[in-house]
């Protein structure tokens, strides 16, 4: 039987995992499972293994000729490392990650840990609608001086967002 | 702090006083992180990789918990230096193939260690002894909240944390404990508890090997995905799986000593013939005979202050580890030597096993293992 990674050699090691009640094969050639992290304790899942194998097309799929912008990073790139260029290539092939990450996870969102410039993030989004709103009330209601002081704590708060 | 006081001290995961410390080895947690809008260390130029190296290294090494660190370049360190942290688990297989652009940075106590430009820009890990996951993640956790101010990190309203490897992102986590399960390999119901474990989304393999060849009868057990779940549930689950193996484990033990004592009277009385008088001794062998004398430790066949002996010679007969105390390259065949020898020597004031006094043991129907929970 031939490695699933390299389709060269003769596999050595033969790995089945039953994730989410799906059962998995994988088999692999000496070679291939050392440089998967097959024998390291910390780096080892068996969705990153079959990252390489099956999740590529995956990934083809959703975007046929994308590059990421910031990173320069492709789908070939992708079929060949199983893993991403950068943080924004996640939006890049988004519609291909979307399966691929809900075949491999528990959920489709993250509902851990959130940095704490993520609170001020959505607190500052928060003021910025309900001020946004009483602006648009304030127009319609031909109330011009609040409207203008609503604009001036907007410019503020749009200041603040950049920082 | 230099690389041969690293060698000296040794982990305090090492010294085995953790809760549930006979069977839960050590428990770690693992957090990757990102830099926002950079090139992950995979796919960043080693210019780029250099540049944010020099971003976070700083910020690493002026943490409150990293004071008195050990902090290298990868590049800094001979092949052989990192090969011990890898089997102090202090750094990943994969990291210790790193050279320029990256680093690790380790407290003194080592039960933090974070290593720069893995797989992710940041992968900071805990590792505390025995079953103590939630201080472990307690830690991690804290460290990252902390850097976090002073590092812009990749992250997503609805993926949370973006990670190099998509089987990474949410939260980022990797939790998982080292355990040793002879019981359970001996009375052949390892591949059970593997099925079942596998069940219900969490991860186990042998810790060198794969599946029942673990060496050593070492496996790790883990979380396996990380998006969809809070990082305290999946600690809080993990650990209630871990909870239930040990009891299983323990009730493995005691059906070996009720139905089948002399095959593991055997077992213990031929470990202990051959580890103290062979002359060559691969790490595998090594490894699997030192389980079995671990297991007589714990069972009262041996007296309990010959625990932390065994515990040790499970490190120390490493390659790295041996070839770094003889302070010389060797070859397989002088590591088999010289691993021997050293085994020889440890053992030679090693009483022979008593089994009268793990007749006590069973008569209780107890463990001797206080039952403390974390
Ligand atoms: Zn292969
Ligand atoms: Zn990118």
């Amino acid at each position: 039987m031939l490695c699933d990674v390299c389709k060269c050699n003769d596999a050595t090691v033969f790995l089945t995992q039953i994730l989410e009640g799906k059962m998995q094969k994988v088999n692999l050639c000496d070679a291939c499972s050392k440089e998967k992290g097959v024998q390291d304790p910390t780096g080892f899942a068996l969705a990153d293994l079959l990252l390489g194998i099956g999740a590529a097309e995956e990934i083809e799929k959703g975007a046929p000729s994308q590059k990421c912008p910031v990173c320069g990073f492709t789908q070939a790139d992708f079929k060949k490392t199983g893993r991403l260029g950068c943080s924004v290539c996640y939006v890049t092939f988004s519609e291909g990650l979307g399966s691929l990450l809900k075949a491999m996870h528990k959920g489709t969102e993250h509902v851990g840990k959130l940095p704490q410039r993520a609170h001020r993030e959505i607190e500052l989004g928060d003021r910025m609608k309900a001020l946004t709103s009483d602006l648009e009330k304030a127009v319609k209601e031909e109330n011009y001086e609040t409207a203008a002081s609503l604009r001036d704590q907007i410019k503020r708060l749009e200041h603040e967002k950049a920082i | 702090m230099k690389f041969d006081n690293v060698m000296a001290t040794g982990g305090e995961w090492l010294r085995g006083e953790g809760p549930h410390h006979q069977i839960v080895i050590s428990s770690r947690v693992r957090l990757a992180r990102n830099l926002k809008q950079r090139a992950f260390p995979g796919w960043a130029k080693k210019a780029e990789r250099t540049a944010i190296l020099e971003l976070i290294k700083p910020r690493v090494e002026e943490l409150p918990e990293m004071q008195d660190s050990f902090s290298e370049l990868l590049q800094d360190l001979s092949a052989l230096e990192k090969q011990v942290l890898v089997e102090r688990h202090l750094i990943s297989r994969e990291h210790a193939a790193k050279s320029v652009g990256s680093a690790v940075i380790m407290n003194r106590r080592q039960t933090l260690s974070i290593m720069v430009n893995e797989e992710d820009h940041l992968r900071m890990q805990s590792i505390r002894s025995g079953l103590q996951l939630k201080s472990a993640f307690k830690l991690v956790d804290k460290v990252d909240s902390t850097l976090e101010a002073k590092l812009d990190f990749a992250y997503d309203s609805r993926l949370g944390y973006l990670t190099a490897c998509p089987t990474n992102v949410g939260t980022g986590m990797r939790a998982s404990a080292m355990l040793h399960l002879p019981g359970l390999v001996l009375s052949e119901m390892i591949n059970q508890v593997i099925q079942a474990v596998n069940k219900i989304g969490l991860a186990v393999r042998g810790l060198y090997g794969e599946g029942t060849e673990a060496m050593g009868n070492l496996f790790q057990i883990s979380n396996q995905t990380t998006l969809g779940e809070k990082e305290e549930e999946i600690v809080v689950r993990l650990s209630k799986v871990i909870e239930t193996i040990i009891e299983k484990e323990h009730d493995a033990r005691q059906m070996l000593i009720q139905k089948k004592s002399n095959t593991l009277w055997d077992q213990i009385g031929r470990a202990y013939g051959v580890l103290t008088f062979a002359h060559a001794m691969t790490s595998k062998e090594a490894l699997n005979l030192l389980s079995i004398i671990k297991l007589g430790v714990d069972l009262g066949a041996f007296p309990e202050d010959r625990r932390l002996p065994i515990d040790e010679l499970f490190i120390d007969t490493q390659p790295a580890h041996l070839q770094k105390s003889s302070q010389q390259k060797l070859n397989a065949e002088e590591r088999d030597h010289l691993r021997a020898q050293i085994i020889r020597e440890r053992l030679r004031v090693f009483p022979k096993p008593d089994i009268t006094k793990v007749a006590k043991e069973s008569e209780n129907g107890s463990s001797p293992e206080p039952q403390t929970n974390e």
